[in-house]
């Protein structure tokens, strides 16, 4: 199902930045929709640290990724920006009236004047286990995640990992395929407690098996998987059987297509100017731990600033010749009023 | 000051100066050694910072603490003598140290 949206801004990252951003671009009456690969917003801090204490943010002594990330999205609230969750820009190229024209992995198409590039470190993409010739199997035997349930019907599964993921697809697949196999590096699983107990009830009852170890290798022929070589934690070297693996080792993040975008990098971060933090393109702007310039800070509270003056510069393109009037939320009815507090 | 080396998968060795109170994994960012991805920038909320402690280093450096145990579950290729590298912290104590960093993080 394919999507079309012609709106003024594009913010490519939902992480605190990027929802910065929308504040930012509200006051001056700029609406945006956001994109982001993952299924919420926070980025990074909803990742991998939502429950880790940040401690330099201005005005909050400590804050939670998962906190700081609500806190943000509150404050952008009154903007009403749309989000479009799991979907990764693949394209951005430049039409001939001006506009950008970006579009999504899962065929959304967005026609707007000022793109802020949000992006981070890159895109969350699963991490891919270093296995020797697991290239070979990927996608015909072995899936990185699940996106229908029924492909894996009458399967017999490996799943590896310890984590949420591996426990949820664990328990959630076991019903409709063949035969089930966790295998986890130890008998402790960081997993929520609940899915661990539904898993060893799981392996009690016999409609399961739980192995402790790693795999080292993959057994099969022309893209399908007839078994996995797993090293147990003794020691001893035994093959699982199995036609599908899904390796749940968490994500990791890859510059990914940002890196196609015909924008100036300096080692793989976007070079802006620390005016208007704009990108080689006019109208193309990037602000957080994604650009570079000289004595850049991958901090937070960086991103905070230079989303505060690419909001300026997004201002004077998409209404040129208009007067742009600087004011305080503080003491402007009229910034006061598009906040809802006036 | 410790001198702690960094053994890569091809067996080039690189030697750095580790600061006091610095971490392990900020020494080898801070010296550009290959494969020390650190992801999270020392948060242990990512593994991508995976080392092997050398064997005559074993037992030296004290236990893995427990959020660590639970990030190396998305590490590759654990072993015993894994840690990750931003949970050791540097001091005259580990003055020496040597760490095999793996093939890829991921």
């Amino acid at each position: 199902m394919s999507e079309f949206f012609e709106i003024d801004a594009v913010i490519v990252g939902a992480g605190p930045c990027g929802l910065f951003t929308i504040f930012e671009l509200g006051l001056l009456d700029i609406k945006c929709h956001v994109i982001d690969i993952l299924d919420r917003a926070g980025g990074q801090c909803a990742e991998l640290y939502p429950e880790k204490p940040i401690y330099d943010i201005p005005a909050l002594p400590l804050v939670t990724g998962a906190d700081l990330t609500n806190r943000l999205l509150e404050q952008a609230k009154p903007f009403h920006a749309t989000f479009h969750y799991n979907q990764m820009v693949t394209e951005l190229r430049k039409c001939a009236d001006g506009r950008f024209e970006l579009k999504t992995d899962g065929e959304i198409t967005f026609l707007c004047k000022v793109v802020v590039i949000a992006a981070g470190g890159g895109s969350f993409q699963p991490k891919k286990p270093p296995i020797p010739g697991i290239d070979a199997y990927e996608n015909t035997s072995v899936f990185y995640s699940v996106k229908k349930m029924e492909t894996l019907r009458d399967k017999d599964v490996l799943i590896v990992g310890g984590g949420d993921s591996a426990l949820d697809w664990t328990n959630n697949l076991q019903p409709i395929v063949r035969s089930m196999t966790l295998l986890h590096r130890r008998d402790d699983f960081r997993a929520a407690p609940d899915s661990v107990k539904k898993m060893r009830e799981l392996v009690e009852a016999g409609k399961m098996q739980l192995k402790i170890g790693q795999v080292t290798g993959l057994k099969g022929d022309k893209g399908i998987l007839s078994a996995a070589t797993i090293k147990t934690a003794d020691g001893s070297v035994e093959d699982v059987a199995c036609n599908t693996m899904l390796p749940f080792f968490g994500l990791t993040m890859k510059l990914g297509p940002v890196a196609n975008w015909g924008l100036n990098l300096h080692e793989n971060l976007i070079k802006v100017d620390t005016e208007k933090f704009e990108t080689s393109e006019s109208g193309i702007f990037a602000v957080g731990d994604i650009n570079w310039y000289p004595g850049k800070l991958k901090l937070i509270l960086s991103g905070f600033h230079e989303a505060a003056l690419m909001a300026q510069q997004a201002f004077r393109l998409i209404n040129p010749g208009e007067r742009l009037l600087f004011q305080y939320t503080t003491s402007s009815t009229s910034l006061q009023k598009k906040l809802g507090v006036n | 000051m410790a001198k702690i080396t960094f053994i890569q998968h091809n067996g080039t060795e690189i030697e750095t100066n580790g600061i006091a109170g610095m971490t392990v994994m900020e020494t080898a960012v801070k010296n550009q050694v290959p494969g020390i991805d650190a992801d999270c920038g020392g948060a242990c909320a990512c593994a991508t910072c995976h080392v092997y402690v050398e064997p005559e280093w074993a037992g030296k450096l004290g236990a893995r603490n427990p959020m660590e145990e639970d990030m190396l579950d998305f590490a590759f290729d654990v072993r015993d003598s894994s840690r990750l590298s931003c949970q050791i912290k540097v001091s005259d104590a580990i003055d020496g140290l040597r760490v095999r960093v793996p093939e890829k993080q991921f």
